[in-house]
């Protein structure tokens, strides 16, 4: 029966040989576009500077080296600084914004919650207008004195109105008023009841959430680019734009540059740089097939409305 | 205090019994929901209420006191329309209003056709893991940062060693060269997102009946025809929402493809100024806080006018898939 019914989902849909072989053909051209730019990059990382300097960048090196990545291996601290920044950042604000985002969609998800109505107008309303790059600058700057903290990295992404919204309704799908009304009867608290009934029923929409959160905090650099000046707190996003519009920095910053064969000239400041590159981008680009579903669930995880 | 409440709960919601309903017995009755939403409430609070009436720098001339926000609003003088009346006299409220719509136009339009053909065209392949793999190639650039993408870009258009510069030939220092921008924008931007936007199409396309296609053979319907008289049709609510939400948010540029990908490079501002990098320009580089808070007070009423409009619309259409 259930052969059956895949066979016929493939006769519903599917094209005759010829054309299956064409479509397939323009639809694997533009997928591979978009895996070639990454695996152009790591070739660049991989090949030899002098390679470089004499051919520029090529899709199949003429001298492949390793240099890049010892190089950065030796120039160590500012990249493990940020890496450790990055990292940082990610972890925490996803913890933060996971809990908060959850919390308040779960408080404005129950009847039982008298404010409810006041809360969620409270949440929608800041999807309405947005107040702006000046004005949140100032705030954060000038009222709360976040400039150049970890905290300016993780408070403007600390919680997604959206995802609230999502999450309320989730919520109301997955958890319903009956299960928690016979906890409290038995005597539970809220909190417990919140960490023991409910988040287990929800962990998929909170892994979605976690996700994106997650994706958001390790490739933001606007807020550093707002808010950062210190060395000491760059996230690897942002260092990778400061050396995208100076080169020089690699070589500035490295007193390894001299250990390095000898001389600062041989520094391999192209196949650095496209390193860490690779660095920024490997752990999205090995993780993501795996959540891949996760991500894709969030856009059908709860339609905006009840 | 909050915490209190919780705390003596038991005790207090007894105490309340008696005289129900009052203020206080709600606060404490809802102590735990309260607590819930509280973080959530103090950041809108920092994050969004605060700094919508942070708005009113752009009726003043802001200067930044050391002493905080409330010394620093008190400081500064009243002007009152004075920051916007240059903002409009300027030629660049003309210039990035109109890069801004015409690209957002763009990027709508395109990502319309192409991510609809594209899933279209999955969901009627044969093999269907291949559309599996195909589909995860696809979405590997939607969850990669504008700065990597803007390093995949310049692997491509860097003057000196770039593929594009060697492939063709040429010499052309492409972050110098207005004329081919729009283009490389257009695309790249629409690049970006076509992954994402062509699987919500295909999880609609994969969730239409199948008796309907079933009848349209026995009709004798040939594939294109089932496309055009059954895909088509059945995708159209999903494509005029995402339209129209689309068109709400025509007034925001993507501040990364605008800034990090043509490097920020002053050769290009004629075609990749817009809104948000005019305003972070204004507010980092040039000083001049009044016309970039002009600017950006500028996007946010006229975004949320739009947002409001197009939601009545969507409304209309099809109320589950409004906004509020």
């Amino acid at each position: 029966m259930k052969k059956k019914k895949k066979i016929d989902s493939v006769t519903v849909h599917s094209f005759n040989r010829g054309t299956d072989l064409f479509f397939n053909i323009i639809v694997g051209i533009f997928a591979l576009s978009c895996l070639l730019p990454l695996f152009f990059v790591i070739v660049i990382s991989l090949t030899d500077e002098n390679a470089l300097a004499t051919y520029g960048y090529r899709l199949w090196p003429k001298v492949w080296s390793f240099a890049g990545y010892k190089y950065l291996a030796t120039m160590g601290g500012e990249l493990l600084r940020s890496l450790w920044i990055s990292v940082l950042v990610t972890v925490v604000g996803t913890v933060i914004n996971s809990t908060f985002t959850s919390t308040y969609a779960y408080a404005i998800s129950r009847s039982s919650f008298k404010y409810r109505r006041f809360f969620t107008v409270f949440c929608l309303v800041t999807m309405l207008f947005s107040p702006g790059m000046v004005a949140n600058y100032i705030v954060v700057t000038n009222m709360l004195h976040l400039k150049d903290t970890l905290w300016a990295l993780i408070l403007p992404m600390a919680v997604s109105p959206f995802n609230i919204i999502v999450m309320r309704t989730f919520f109301k799908r997955q958890v319903s008023e009956s299960i928690i009304e016979s906890a409290r009867i038995d005597g539970a608290s809220e909190m417990r009841i919140f960490t023991q009934i409910v988040i287990p029923l929800a962990v998929p929409g909170i892994a979605t959430i976690s996700l994106f959160a997650a994706l958001g905090y390790w490739n933001d650099w606007f807020n550093a680019l707002l808010y950062i000046q210190s060395d000491n707190l760059v996230p690897l996003q942002y260092l990778l734009m400061k050396i995208q519009s100076n080169i020089e920095m690699l070589s500035q910053n490295a007193s390894a540059g001299t250990q390095f064969g000898g001389s600062l000239m041989a520094i391999p400041k192209e196949a650095t740089r496209m390193a860490m590159v690779v660095i920024a981008t490997l752990p999205i680009a090995c993780s993501y097939p795996f959540f891949q579903k996760y991500f894709v669930r969030g856009l059908t995880i709860g339609g905006v409305k009840e | 205090m909050e915490e209190n409440n919780v705390a003596q709960s038991p005790e207090a919601i007894a105490a309340a019994a008696k005289k129900k309903e009052g203020f206080w017995y709600n606060i404490v009755h809802n102590g735990p929901f309260l607590l819930f939403a509280l973080p959530g409430a103090i950041w809108m609070i920092f994050f969004f209420y605060i700094p919508v009436f942070a708005n009113v720098v752009a009726f003043k001339e802001f200067q930044f006191s050391p002493d905080g926000f409330l010394a620093s609003l008190a400081q500064s003088k009243w002007v009152g329309f004075q920051n916007f009346k240059f903002l409009f006299t300027s030629d660049a409220a003309w210039l990035i209003t109109k890069n801004t719509l015409l690209y957002n136009l763009g990027f709508i339009t395109l990502n319309l056709i192409i991510s609809v053909f594209f899933a279209v065209v999955m969901s009627e392949l044969r093999h269907k893991r291949l559309v599996k793999v195909y589909q995860t190639s696809m979405l590997l650039p939607y969850f990669l940062s504008w700065v990597i993408i803007g390093y995949f870009v310049m692997a491509f258009l860097n003057p000196d060693k770039g593929l594009l510069n060697t492939m063709l030939h040429t010499n052309i220092n492409w972050y110098a060269e207005p004329k081919y921008w729009p283009f490389i924008l257009l695309f790249i931007g629409t690049w970006k997102g076509i992954g994402y936007n062509s699987i919500l199409y295909f999880a609609t396309v994969m969730g239409i009946d199948p008796t309907y296609y079933e009848a349209a053979t026995v009709d004798g319907a040939n594939k294109w025809q089932q496309i055009k008289n059954i895909t088509i049709p059945q995708l159209v609510p999903l494509m005029t929402l995402m339209s129209i939400l689309a068109v709400g948010n025509i007034f925001r540029a993507d501040f990364g493809l605008f800034y990090t990908v043509p490097q920020n490079s002053g050769a290009l501002y004629n075609v990749t100024s817009v809104l948000d990098t005019y305003i972070y320009n204004g507010l980092t580089s040039t000083g001049d806080i009044g016309m970039s808070s002009a600017a950006s007070l500028y996007q946010s009423v006229v975004g949320c006018i739009l947002l409001l409009i197009t939601n009545a619309i969507v409304r209309r259409l099809d109320s589950d898939s409004a906004l509020f």
